[in-house]
C-alpha cells in the first residue's frame, strides 16, 4: 500500500507525523519515533517569553541584594557562560538532524516580532528542516479589534518567511472570526503549511486551595471534530499544506482527516498515552483500512470527502450543526 | 590606550598576582578579604593558569586556622602557597605563622587589614590585625593604594622566595581592598622576570619528600632552643636588601619605582609625618598643599615594616628634620605608644645620623576606617608647631575624656579643580553602586583620566542607603578619603530628601540630579527648605528624571541603574555626551551579553529613553519650602537613644565625642523601636472578617511587625477610630477581643505573611485575611493604631496562653523586633519564636554572622525586653568559639545556682524554712511555676535586705538565679558546621543544659554566600562556583550518636507545628539540645515573598527532613527518634528548580547539573531510608545519663 505523503514540500513515507510534545525533548525518543515509522517530527516549542522570563529571573537573582551591604556585595559567583534554553534547543535540533533521516520541524512561539525572526534564523542555522510557528496567544486586550489580531499574525508570518529559506508552517488557534479568510491570507503571506489547531491549556479551579491552576488534559478523539471541519473546508482552497492535529489517536481518526483533505495527521496525546510504538498500530490499521476499502494509496483518498469533493458540501457549514442540535436526543441521567 | 590599564579594586588587583605565582591557595571567607579568595576560586574553576601554565589548586578550609594549617602543610611539601585573610582570621593564623617563619618558609599572606573585635566587632580598616602579628617573624610590607597593592603583591612574592622570610602583604580593608581604581597592570612577562624559577625549585626541593626524608618540627629543650631560634638572624638581616632589590628590579621593568621608606615633601622639611598604608596618600596630598603655601613639611611612607631597617629608615628623613609625628592606625592600650611610634623612637636612638635628635610625637588615626583627611594631617603638622605638642594624640575624633584629640580645621581643602568629584546616593536595591563601578570603568578605560570609586554602605541588610564617591582627573588620584566637596550630586531616591542634607557637600556651580516622580515644573516644591537654599546659594544646576517610570517603560522593572548612569554622563560633561552614550551601550553589551539578548535590549532601550526624559529644572530665585528634616528617632525615645543613637541614625556619628560612648561596649536593648525606617511602599492590612486567627502571619513575620493580642473589650474605649478588633475565636478566650496589628513604619514589605495566610475572602478569592496595601495613605492612621496597640492594650497574660498551639502561642510578645535583617529573612522568625517562648529568661550567645549583625550592629538593637524589664541578655564573642562562649555562660549560671542554693539552705532559718523549701523545690516547668518562683524570690530578697550578714548580702546578688534561666547558643551553619564545629561538638557532649539553635542557610550568608559543609550537593555558591559536588553534612545525625542530646531538624515553612514542638521540647529537656532550622536566604536566589513555599518543597521532596530525637523518650524505653516528615512525594528536582543556586548549575554546566541532580535525588533516597530505619527500629532502653560531670 502506498501511504507516501507530502508535507511542506517533503516526501514522507506516511501521513503520520509527531506533533510538538515533551517526548521530542529527548533525542532517544526522536530516534524511536523514526524507528516506529513516524514520518516527521515537530519538536517541542521554544517559547521566547519563557526564555525572557528565565533570563530576567537569572538577572534578578544574580543582582538581588547585591551592592547593599558591605560584607556581602554579591551572593553568587558568576559563571563564564550561561546556556539558555535557546542554546540547548538549537543544539537539540542539530543532534536530531544528525541522528535521524526524517524531517525535523522546529517549533517556535515568539513574543516579539524580533524574537520570531531571530529565533527562526537560528533554528534554520541549527539544521531545522522546517519551522512550525506556534502562534499561541489569547488576545485579551479589550481595545484591540479582531482584524488587528489577524494582521499581527500575518505580520509574523511575513517576517519569518522573509528571514528564512526553509518551509514555514503556521499552527493556528480556531478563534478567528473568519477562519477561511485568515487561512487564505496566511496562504497568501507565504505560509507553506497550516496546522489545525492549536490547543490551549485551559485554567482550572482547585476547590481545595481556591486557586486557578493550569490543567493539562490530553486530547480525546472528540477533539478532532474541529480540525476535521476546517480541513474539509480549506482543502483545495489554499496552496499551503494542511496538517491535522488534535484528537488523532487511532487510524480511524487519521483516515477521517485524510478524507477531509489533510496532507498529514499529527499525534501527541496518543503517543504520550500509549507510547511511541502506538504509531505502528495506527499505521497498520490505516493500511488495513485502505486495503479493505480498496484504495490504492493515501493520495487517492486525500480530500475525497472535503467540502469541494464530498457528497454534501453543506455538511461542513453551520447548518449542519443546527441540524445536529435539533436531532440530538438528551440521554437519560446525563444532563450535566 | 595601552592594554595594561585596568579599572579594578584592590582585592582583585592583589588576587591577580597571587593567583599567577602560586600553586596552592587555601581560603576561608572573612570581610573584607573574601573577594580575593572568590576571585581565585572563580579563576580556578575556569581553568585559568598561573605563570607556569597550570591552574592553582584552590581549597576552602573550615576556618582561618585550618587555612593556615593547610598552607603550612602545603609549604612543607614544597608547593608555592598563599592565603588571604583579615582581622580575626589573621589572629587564628598566628600559631602557624610562627612555625612558617621559624622554618624559613617562603610564602605571602595577603591581608585586607581590618579592626580586631574589642569592645565591638568592626569590619572596617585599621592595622590592629597586622600589628598583632608583628612578632610572628613574617616580613611586613604595606601598600597604600590599589596600584601599590597590585605591585607589592608581586614584590613580596619575589622577595619571599629569595629571602626565605614569609611575608604579610597588607593594605587597608575597604579603603584599598574595595576601592575601584584605574591602575597599570603588571604584564605576565614582568611577573615571569620577577619570579626566579631557581628559587621556586629550591623552595620545592626543601619540601618533605619520602624519597629524601628529613624531619622538621622537633621539640627542643632548654639546652638548644635558644640557639636554634637565633639561627634565622642572617636571613632577617639580608631581607631589607632583598626587598629593595626586588623594588629596583620592578622599577626597571615597569617604570614604577618604590623604596622601603619613601619620603615625599620638601627636601629641607622640618616637620615630617610617618605613616603606613593608605593614610600616607592623604598625607601626601596635605604635604603638597602645605608646601605650596610655603611650609616645609614632608611625609615618610613606611613600606617595609618588618624586618625593620633602621639605617634605611633614618636615611630617608631629610637632615633638616626637627619634628617627627608617627601615626599608627591601631591602638595598644597600656603601651607606651603604638608600634610604629615605638619603632621610630628606637630607630632614632639607635641610628639618627644627623646630629640633634628630632622631637617625636605619636598618635592614632583612622581606627575602623575613621576618615583620615588632609585636614587631619594639617592638624598633626600644626600640633608639631606647638610649644608643647600633644603626644599620644588622636586625630579624627573628639576625645573629651582624656583629651588626646587634635584640633582639625575642616575648611582645609586640597582637592584640585581638575578633579571631577561626584557623589551618588542610592538604595542597595536600585543598582546605583553597580552602575557607578561601571561608569568608572568606562571613564578609566576610555579616556586618559584616572578614576577612583569608593563606596559606603549602610549597617542594615535591607533598605540600606549606599553612597558612591567617584573622582576623575588627569593625574593619579591620591585621595583615600570621602568626598565632601562634590561637583555633581545624584540623589537616586526621594526618600533621602526628608532625612539627610545631601547637598551640604555640593560646591558652587555644581550639578544636582534627582530621581523623582515630580514633573520638572513641580519638583522644586517637593524639596525641603535646606535643599532649596543650597541650590540657590550655591547656584547649582538641577536636573530631574522619573527614573522608575523610564525603567518600567523600558522593561527594566525597578532597575534604575542604567538610567541614572546615563543621566550622569549626559549632564556631567566628563565625556562628550554622544561618546559617553556609545560607551555605555558598549558596556551594556559586554556586561549583560552572556545573560541574554533580552537583557541587553532592555538596557539599550532604557538608555535611549533616558535622554528623552531627563529635564533641567528652572530654579526659582526664592526658597518656597518650609519643610525641615524628619527627626532621626521617634519622639519620646529615651535620652541615650535621642542623643547618641539618634546621632548615629542621622549619619552624624562621627560627631559623637568619646564621652558619648559606653565605656565597655554595653548598650541598652530594645532600641530598634525608635528607628522608624519607613522602608515599605506597601504594608499588610488585616481583614478581621476573613481572618481565622491561626497566628501564622505573625509567626513567619521576620521583623516582628505583625503582632497579636487577645484582650478585654473595655480597653477599646479609647481606641483610635480606625483601630480594628473582632471577637476572639479561640474557646479559651471566649468573650475577649482579638486584634492583629501591623507596625507600619517598621515593616519591610516582604509579603511572607500574605503568602502563608490560609484564609480566603469569600467574595474575592484573590484576597486573604491579610493583604498588601500602599503604605503612604495609611501610614499615619496605622502608626496611631500601632501606638495604641502597643501602649494601651495590655499583653495577653502568659498564663492564659497555651504555648503548644500556634494560634495561642503567637500572642506571646516577641522580644526580638525590627532587626536589620533582609526583607523576608528566613532566620529571624526562629529567633523571634525563641524570644516569645523563653525570652524573659534567656541569655544568648550569638556566633558572628548574619545574626550577630542584624542582631547587634549599631545604631540600634532588636533584642528587646518586656514591661517588667526582662528580656534576652545577648552577647557575641567570636565566630569560632560561640558554643564554648555559651557553655561558659551556662557553667557560670550553674555555679551561681549552686551557690544560691547553698546559701538558701544555710540561711533557711533566717529567711524562713517554708520559703526556703518552696524555693528549693519549686516546679518551674511551666510559665506559672516560673512566675511563682519569681514571686518567692522577690519575697526572699525583701527578707534578705533586712538581714545584716555577709552571706545574706551574697545571696541577695545571686538569688535571681534560682528562677529559671536558660542559655541559647545561636548561629549559622558557617559557625556550627565549619569553624565552630569542634567546640559545638564538645559543648553538646558536655551534657550541660544548653540550647543550640543553628539557623542553617546552607552558605556563609553574611560574607556573601560562600559554600559551607551545610551547602547541599549541586548548589552553586562562592567557593563552589562549579556546583558543590559533595553532599551536605548531616549534623543532626552526628549529634544523635551521643544519645543524650536532644536533636531536632525543623523548617517553619514545612510544618510550623513541628517547629514549635521542637523548640518547646528542646528547652524542656534537661540536657544539651540542638535545633537545626532550615533558613531560606537571599543567597539561595529565591523569591523571598514565597520563600516558605521553598521550605515546604524542601520538606515535601525529602531534601530537608523533619525529625525530633528526644533522649527523654529513650529513658522510657521508646525509640527517641520521631520522623516528622512524610515519605518524599515529589522528585527533588522540583525543589531544586525553585532556586537559582541550583538552576544556575543547569544554565552554566548542564551536563554536570544532570549528574549532580541525579546524585541529589540519591542523597534524598538514602537519607530517607536511613532515617526511616532509625525511627522504626526496635529500641532497647539504655542508661545514657546526661553525660555531665555534675549532677545538675
Amino acid at each position: 500500500m502506498n501511504i507516501k505523503s507530502k508535507y511542506l514540500g517533503f516526501d514522507l513515507r506516511s501521513p503520520l507525523v509527531a506533533s510538538a510534545s515533551p517526548l521530542a525533548r529527548e533525542l532517544d525518543n526522536v530516534k524511536k519515533m523514526e524507528d516506529a515509522g513516524i514520518s516527521a517530527v515537530v519538536l517541542n516549542s521554544l517559547y521566547e517569553e519563557e526564555i525572557r522570563v528565565e533570563r530576567e529571573a537569572l538577572m534578578h537573582h544574580l543582582e538581588y541584594g547585591t551592592e547593599s551591604y558591605a560584607e556581602a556585595l554579591s551572593y553568587f559567583p558568576e559563571p563564564e557562560v550561561f546556556y539558555a534554553k535557546t542554546d540547548a534547543y538549537l543544539e537539540h535540533i542539530g543532534k536530531c538532524r544528525e541522528a535521524v533521516d526524517i524531517p525535523i520541524i522546529a517549533s517556535l512561539n515568539g513574543s516579539t516580532l524580533g524574537g520570531w525572526t531571530d529565533f527562526a534564523v537560528k533554528m534554520q542555522e541549527a539544521g531545522a528542516s522546517a519551522l512550525e510557528l506556534n502562534i499561541y496567544s489569547i488576545p485579551t486586550d479589550f481595545d484591540m479589534p479582531g482584524a488587528d489580531v489577524e494582521q499581527m499574525v500575518l505580520g509574523i508570518v511575513r517576517a519569518v518567511k522573509s528571514a528564512v529559506s526553509i518551509p514555514v508552517a503556521v499552527k493556528l488557534s480556531p478563534y478567528y472570526s473568519n477562519m477561511a479568510y485568515t487561512a487564505k491570507k496566511l496562504d497568501e503571506s507565504g505560509a507553506d503549511g497550516l496546522v489545525l489547531f492549536n490547543r490551549f491549556y485551559q485554567p482550572d479551579i482547585n476547590l481545595e486551595t481556591l486557586e486557578t491552576e493550569p490543567n493539562i488534559i490530553l486530547s480525546t478523539p472528540q477533539a478532532a471534530r474541529l480540525p476535521l471541519r476546517w480541513i474539509g473546508i480549506l482543502y483545495g482552497n489554499v496552496e499551503a499544506s494542511l496538517a491535522a492535529t488534535s484528537g488523532i489517536h487511532y487510524a480511524e481518526d487519521a483516515i477521517k482527516m485524510l478524507l477531509a483533505g489533510a496532507d498529514v495527521t499529527m499525534m501527541t496525546s496518543a503517543l504520550l498515552k500509549f507510547g511511541i510504538d502506538h504509531v505502528k498500530d495506527v499505521e497498520a490499521n490505516l493500511v488495513r483500512w485502505l486495503e479493505e476499502n480498496e484504495y490504492e494509496s493515501v493520495e487517492q483518498l486525500r480530500g475525497s470527502m472535503s467540502q469541494q469533493k464530498g457528497t454534501d458540501a453543506s455538511a461542513f457549514e453551520r447548518a449542519q450543526y443546527m441540524r445536529a442540535l435539533k436531532t440530538y436526543v438528551v440521554p437519560n441521567n446525563d444532563l450535566a | 590606550m595601552t592594554n595594561d590599564i585596568a579599572t579594578l579594586d584592590g582585592n582583585e588587583a592583589v588576587a591577580r598576582i597571587a593567583y599567577k605565582v602560586n600553586e596552592v591557595i587555601a581560603i576561608y571567607p572573612i570581610t573584607p578579604s573574601s573577594p580575593m579568595g572568590e576571585w581565585a576560586d572563580d579563576w580556578a574553576s575556569r581553568g585559568q593558569s598561573n605563570i607556569w601554565g597550570t591552574s592553582p589548586l584552590v581549597i576552602e578550609m573550615q576556618s582561618e586556622a585550618g587555612a593556615a594549617g593547610a598552607v603550612h602543610g602545603s609549604l612543607q611539601r614544597g608547593a608555592l602557597t598563599t592565603t588571604f585573610t583579615a582581622s580575626q582570621g589573621l589572629l587564628l593564623m598566628i600559631p602557624n605563622m610562627f612555625k612558617i617563619a621559624g622554618e624559613l618558609t617562603s610564602t605571602v599572606f595577603h591581608i585586607a587589614a581590618r579592626s580586631i573585635a574589642a569592645q565591638a566587632l568592626s569590619i572596617f580598616a585599621d592595622h590592629s590585625d597586622v600589628m598583632a602579628a608583628r612578632s610572628t617573624g613574617f616580613g611586613m610590607l604595606a601598600s597604600a593604594s590599589v596600584q601599590e597593592a597590585h605591585d607589592f603583591a608581586l614584590i613580596a612574592h619575589a622577595a619571599t622566595l629569595k629571602s626565605r622570610i614569609p611575608f604579610l602583604h597588607f593594605f587597608d580593608g575597604f579603603r584599598t581592598s574595595h576601592e575601584v581604581s584605574k591602575i597599570h597592570l603588571v604584564p605576565d612577562e614582568v611577573i615571569r622576570a620577577m619570579i626566579d624559577d631557581d628559587l621556586v625549585m629550591a623552595h620545592r626541593n626543601r619540601g618533605l619528600d619520602s624519597d629524601r626524608p628529613v624531619l622538621r618540627g622537633t621539640a627542643q629543650n632548654p639546652d638548644v632552643y635558644f640557639q636554634g631560634r637565633e639561627t634565622v638572624n642572617p636571613f632577617y638581616l639580608a631581607t631589607p636588601d632583598i626587598v629593595e632589590e626586588a623594588m629596583q628590579q620592578f622599577g626597571e621593568l615597569t617604570g614604577r619605582h618604590y623604596s622601603l621608606y619613601e619620603y615625599h615633601g620638601a627636601p629641607d622639611a622640618e616637620r615630617v609625618v610617618v605613616m603606613m598604608a593608605s593614610g600616607a596618600e592623604a598625607a601626601q596630598e596635605a604635604v603638597d598643599a602645605l608646601n605650596a603655601q610655603g611650609e616645609k613639611v614632608g611625609v615618610l611612607k613606611v613600606r617595609l615594616y618588618r624586618p625593620f631597617d633602621v639605617d634605611r629608615y633614618m636615611a630617608a628623613f631629610p637632615a633638616t628634620t626637627k619634628s617627627i609625628a608617627v601615626l599608627d592606625r591601631t591602638k595598644e592600650p597600656g603601651s607606651t605608644g603604638e608600634p610604629l611610634y615605638l619603632d621610630t623612637i628606637t630607630a632614632l636612638f639607635e641610628g639618627w645620623p644627623h646630629g640633634a635628635m628630632p622631637m617625636v610625637t605619636g598618635g592614632r588615626y583612622g581606627l575602623s576606617s575613621k576618615e583620615f583627611t588632609p585636614a587631619m594631617v594639617k592638624g598633626v603638622f600644626d600640633n608639631m608647631l606647638a610649644d608643647q605638642p600633644k603626644n599620644h594624640f588622636t586625630v579624627g575624633i573628639v576625645d573629651d575624656v582624656t583629651h588626646t584629640s587634635l584640633d582639625v580645621d575642616p575648611e582645609f581643602d586640597v582637592e584640585s579643580d581638575s578633579v571631577v568629584r561626584a557623589l551618588f546616593y542610592g538604595l542597595g536595591s536600585d543598582g546605583t553602586v553597580g552602575a557607578n563601578k561601571n561608569s568608572i570603568k568606562i571613564i578609566g578605560e576610555n579616556t586618559s583620566n584616572y578614576a577612583q570609586g569608593h563606596f559606603v554602605y549602610d549597617s542594615k541588610k535591607s533598605g540600606s542607603m549606599t553612597v558612591s564617591h567617584l573622582r576623575f582627573g588627569p593625574q593619579p588620584i591620591h585621595a583615600p578619603y570621602q568626598i565632601t566637596r562634590a561637583n555633581f550630586i545624584g540623589c537616586h531616591q526621594t526618600i533621602f530628601l526628608e532625612k539627610y542634607d545631601i547637598l551640604k557637600d555640593a560646591v558652587k556651580n555644581g550639578v544636582f540630579l534627582l530621581n523623582s516622580t515630580a514633573a520638572p515644573d513641580k519638583v522644586w516644591d517637593t524639596l525641603p527648605k535646606s535643599y532649596q537654599e543650597h541650590i540657590i546659594n550655591k547656584n547649582l544646576s538641577m536636573y530631574v528624571i522619573d527614573a522608575y517610570k523610564v525603567a518600567r517603560d523600558s522593561g527594566m522593572r525597578n532597575r534604575i541603574n542604567t538610567i541614572m548612569q546615563t543621566c550622569f554622563f549626559a549632564i556631567s560633561g566628563v565625556l562628550p555626551r554622544e561618546e559617553a552614550i556609545e560607551e555605555i551601550k558598549k558596556s551594556i553589551k559586554k556586561t549583560y551579553g552572556k545573560k541574554g539578548e533580552e537583557i541587553v535590549k532592555m538596557n539599550l532601550v532604557a538608555v535611549d529613553n533616558t535622554i528623552e526624559n531627563l529635564h533641567e529644572v528652572t530654579v526659582p530665585d526664592a526658597v518656597t519650602s518650609s519643610a525641615g528634616f524628619l527627626p532621626p528617632v521617634a519622639a519620646g525615645a529615651p535620652e541615650f537613644v535621642q542623643d547618641v543613637l539618634g546621632t548615629m541614625i542621622g549619619r552624624r556619628g562621627d560627631e559623637l565625642p568619646v564621652s558619648a560612648m559606653p565605656i565597655d561596649g554595653t548598650f541598652p536593648t530594645g532600641t530598634t523601636q525608635y528607628e522608624k525606617r519607613n522602608l515599605a511602599q506597601e504594608i499588610p492590612v488585616w481583614d478581621p472578617d476573613v481572618c481565622i486567627q491561626c497566628g501564622k502571619c505573625a509567626m513567619v513575620c521576620p521583623h516582628a511587625v505583625i503582632r497579636i493580642k487577645a484582650y478585654d473589650e473595655a480597653v477599646l474605649d479609647n481606641a483610635p477610630e480606625t483601630f480594628k478588633s473582632t471577637a476572639a475565636r479561640d474557646r479559651a478566650w471566649e468573650g475577649m477581643q482579638y486584634t492583629i496589628q501591623v507596625a507600619p513604619e517598621d515593616c519591610t514589605a516582604c509579603g511572607i505573611c500574605v503568602d502563608v495566610c490560609p484564609a480566603k475572602n469569600k467574595q474575592a478569592a484573590g484576597l486573604k485575611a491579610i493583604n498588601m496595601a500602599p503604605q503612604p495613605p495609611i501610614r499615619e492612621q496605622e502608626a496611631e493604631n500601632w501606638d495604641f496597640f502597643v501602649n494601651d492594650i495590655p499583653e495577653t497574660p502568659r498564663n492564659l496562653i497555651k504555648v503548644n498551639s500556634i494560634r495561642q502561642q503567637q500572642v506571646q510578645q516577641p522580644l526580638f523586633e525590627f532587626s536589620g535583617a533582609c526583607a523576608g529573612c528566613g532566620e529571624t522568625p526562629y529567633l523571634k519564636l525563641v524570644t516569645q517562648l523563653f525570652g524573659d529568661r534567656a541569655i544568648v550567645a550569638n556566633a558572628t554572622g548574619c545574626s550577630s549583625i542584624y542582631g547587634g550592629n549599631l545604631p540600634t538593637t532588636p533584642w528587646s525586653h518586656n514591661d517588667d524589664g526582662r528580656g534576652p541578655a545577648w552577647s557575641n564573642s567570636l565566630f569560632e568559639d560561640n558554643a564554648e562562649f555559651g557553655l561558659g555562660m551556662r557553667v557560670a549560671l550553674d555555679k551561681q545556682i549552686e551557690y544560691a542554693t547553698e546559701l538558701v539552705q544555710r540561711l533557711s532559718g533566717e529567711i524562713g524554712g517554708t520559703l526556703a523549701e518552696a524555693i528549693l523545690n519549686a516546679d518551674q516547668s511551666d510559665e506559672a511555676g516560673i512566675f511563682e518562683q519569681r514571686e518567692r524570690i522577690a519575697t526572699l530578697k525583701e527578707r534578705l535586705s533586712n538581714i545584716d550578714s555577709p552571706e545574706a548580702k551574697q545571696l541577695l546578688t545571686v538569688a535571681d538565679n534560682l528562677a529559671k534561666k536558660n542559655v541559647w547558643i545561636i548561629g549559622g551553619d558557617g559557625w556550627s558546621y565549619d569553624i565552630g564545629y569542634g567546640g559545638l561538638d564538645h559543648v553538646l557532649a558536655s551534657g550541660r543544659n544548653v540550647n543550640v539553635l543553628v539557623m542553617d542557610t546552607e552558605v556563609y550568608s553574611n560574607t556573601g554566600g560562600q559554600s559551607s559543609k551545610a551547602t547541599p550537593r549541586a548548589a552553586i555558591a562562592k567557593f563552589a562556583a562549579g556546583g558543590k559536588p559533595s553532599p551536605k553534612k548531616d549534623l543532626g545525625r552526628m549529634m544523635m550518636t551521643y544519645g543524650n542530646i536532644y536533636v531536632a531538624q525543623v523548617a517553619m515553612g514545612g510544618r510550623d507545628e513541628q517547629t514549635l514542638r521542637a523548640f518547646l521540647e528542646a528547652e524542656a529537656y534537661d540536657g544539651p539540645s540542638i535545633i537545626i532550622a532550615y533558613s531560606h536566604c537571599i543567597a539561595h536566589g529565591i523569591n523571598m515573598k514565597t520563600a516558605m513555599q521553598n521550605q515546604k518543597a524542601a520538606v515535601d521532596t525529602g531534601q530537608w527532613l523533619l525529625y525530633r530525637f528526644n533522649p527523654a523518650l529513650a529513658e522510657q524505653g521508646k525509640n527517641p527518634l520521631s520522623l516528622d516528615s512524610r515519605a518524599p512525594k515529589k522528585p527533588v528536582s522540583e525543589y531544586l528548580h525553585m532556586e537559582n543556586r541550583f538552576r544556575m548549575l543547569e544554565m552554566s554546566r548542564p551536563e554536570a547539573a544532570s549528574v549532580m541532580f541525579e546524585e541529589a535525588q540519591g542523597d534524598v533516597i538514602k537519607r530517607w531510608e536511613t532515617y526511616q530505619y532509625l525511627a522504626q527500629r526496635p529500641y532497647s532502653p539504655v542508661e545514657n545519663g546526661d553525660g555531665a560531670e555534675t549532677d545538675d
